[in-house]
């Protein structure tokens, strides 16, 4: 249970400059490591890097030096082991739910009998049920949401990688869909990556929250989040809570700060 | 006064547009049949609907539109065949696309009726060379549109395809492709009204048959009635293939409206 699944090595990203200026150092060389059924929130203000690190993660990105490894092998592009959720919606318009659900089992070549079993089983943790022949137009946001955590679950993958999913979502929906998302991480104990820059929701998810400075972006703090399980949405209103709030809203607001040039 | 923007009741949507058809024909005999236009350069309604008449009945004209519509059907079959694949490839494809799109935009400048000498030339004032007309005019066009179409799929899609263990290919077959196929139909609709263009320039010149070849036959007789009707027929026939491409679509990519 304690294996270490993903290693991050001195990861740096240097985005080069556009029009002759000069390079943007997006991220500092960064190490972390994610141990096995961990849930992680990276949590930082905008600009701060957390979304490049995500998606080098993911192989989308290329780290400008270091490497990142998962299960000791080095990330050298995307993969079905590493299933994202982002920020918009990009469930694909043209696929019903259930056949968007199915999407990357039909990649792998899966027989139609045994996708349809796996849909189902996704389609109902997420709640689902009933809307498999809609297409994602005919959903609200959330949903659209929940159904892209159900294609990124279906395939099964080692780490699920999430970037600020519920960032487009109001208040309200964010809340259900937290509660939905950790429902479902303390039945599977999936290994998780979540980056967001709302910091109750940080605290909520995790069992560790990496704060992230600002530009260039580099890990700040690692807070180990021992708030017990399975967690209630009350939890957010207990002392425990407001005290972990109240330090991370300190580390965040010096960085949020200086991301705005204020001082 | 209606506000911008806002819509119209189904209704008054289409009472409005059949007005506009009824005040162009009543503009049109007010002007012929008064007498403010001369007869022998601008017939009057009732003499096209006449004329046109006697074209169906006693010229076999139904024969030419028969024979102009397959014109315009084959070579924009042709065209798209080669062209869709060529775009798709193109518009996923920088490398492709660097090659060949400075070419593609220069040759779709080139005016297809400025081949029909050329062309006549090469393939003689048979069918192929009718194909070859509406081929040339169409061909360049789609594969830029399409080349366009596919080079502006969503990226955040293209990636999510990846992330969920699509390959290359699969992402061009299963991401690309039908995330513009709907795009990809609304150019072949577009272009085909534009190929109905060339197939009357093609048969203009050098022709035995076909609704340009009565047209140019009537202005020998000076009977801008037949001439008329000629032009009206083929405004028809592209309104019912527009129509009939509008319902395909819409059958076909339901989740576009859903």
């Amino acid at each position: 249970m304690t294996g270490t699944i993903l290693q991050i090595e001195g990861v740096s990203r240097v985005f080069p400059g556009v029009r002759g200026g000069a390079p943007v150092r997006a991220l500092e060389p960064t190490n972390l490591q994610v141990a096995q059924n961990d849930f992680i929130t990276i949590l930082g203000p905008s600009g701060c890097g957390k979304s490049t690190l995500l998606r080098i993660v993911a192989g989308l990105d290329r780290p400008s030096d270091g490497r990142v490894l998962l299960n000791g092998r080095a990330i050298e592009g995307p993969g079905a082991d590493r299933g994202m959720v982002f920020q918009s919606y990009t469930l694909f318009p043209w696929l019903t739910i259930a056949d968007n659900i199915a999407y990357g089992l039909r990649e792998k070549g899966m027989p139609k009998a045994e996708r349809r079993e796996i849909v189902a089983s996704y389609t109902d943790k997420v709640g689902l049920r009933g809307f498999e022949n809609h297409y994602p137009k005919q959903l609200s946001g959330g949903m659209q949401q929940r159904t892209a955590i159900a294609r990124a679950l279906a395939n099964d993958p080692d780490i699920l990688l999430l970037d600020e999913p519920f960032g487009a979502l109001d208040n309200q929906t964010r809340g259900l869909m937290q509660e939905l998302l950790l429902g479902i991480w303390e039945r599977e104990r999936k290994t998780v990556l979540f980056v967001t820059h709302d910091i109750e929701e940080a605290i909520f998810l995790a069992s560790r929250v990496v704060v992230m400075s600002a530009r260039p972006g580099r890990i700040k703090a690692d807070i180990p989040v021992d708030l017990p399980h399975p967690r209630h949405y009350t939890m957010k209103t207990t002392p425990e809570f407001s005290s972990l709030k109240a330090q991370l809203t300190e580390e965040i607001r010096a960085e949020a700060m200086q991301a705005d040039g204020v001082h | 006064m209606p506000r911008p923007l806002e819509p119209v009741s189904q209704g008054t949507r289409v009472a409005l547009g059949i007005a506009f058809f009824v005040l162009f024909f009543a503009a049109w005999a007010f002007a012929t049949l008064g007498g403010f236009v001369s007869r022998t350069f601008l017939a009057d309604p009732i003499t096209m609907v006449q004329d046109g008449w006697l074209l169906l009945t006693r010229f076999g004209f139904l024969s030419d539109i028969g024979v102009t519509v397959w014109r315009v059907v084959g070579g924009f079959v042709l065209a798209a065949i080669v062209a869709v694949p060529l775009g798709i490839v193109m518009g996923a494809y920088k490398s492709c696309e660097a090659f060949l799109e400075p070419f593609v935009s220069f040759a779709r400048y080139l005016p297809a009726s400025a081949f029909v000498p050329l062309l006549i030339l090469w393939a003689g004032i048979g069918e192929m060379q009718k194909l070859l007309v509406i081929f040339i005019g169409s061909v360049f066009q789609i594969i830029l549109m399409v080349a366009v179409a596919v080079g502006n799929t969503r990226r955040d899609l293209v990636e999510a395809a990846y992330t969920l263990g699509s390959k290359d290919r699969g992402v061009v077959r299963r991401v690309l492709i039908p995330a513009n196929a709907p795009e990809i139909a609304e150019i072949l609709r577009l272009v085909l009204g534009w190929a109905w263009t060339y197939v009357i320039v093609a048969e203009l010149i050098g022709s035995s048959s076909g609704i340009g070849h009565m047209i140019i036959d009537s202005q020998a007789l000076l009977a801008t009635g037949q001439m008329i009707f000629g032009i009206i027929v083929i405004g028809v026939i592209g309104l019912i293939s527009d129509f009939l491409f509008k319902a395909l679509n819409r059958s076909l990519f339901p989740w576009r409206l859903a």
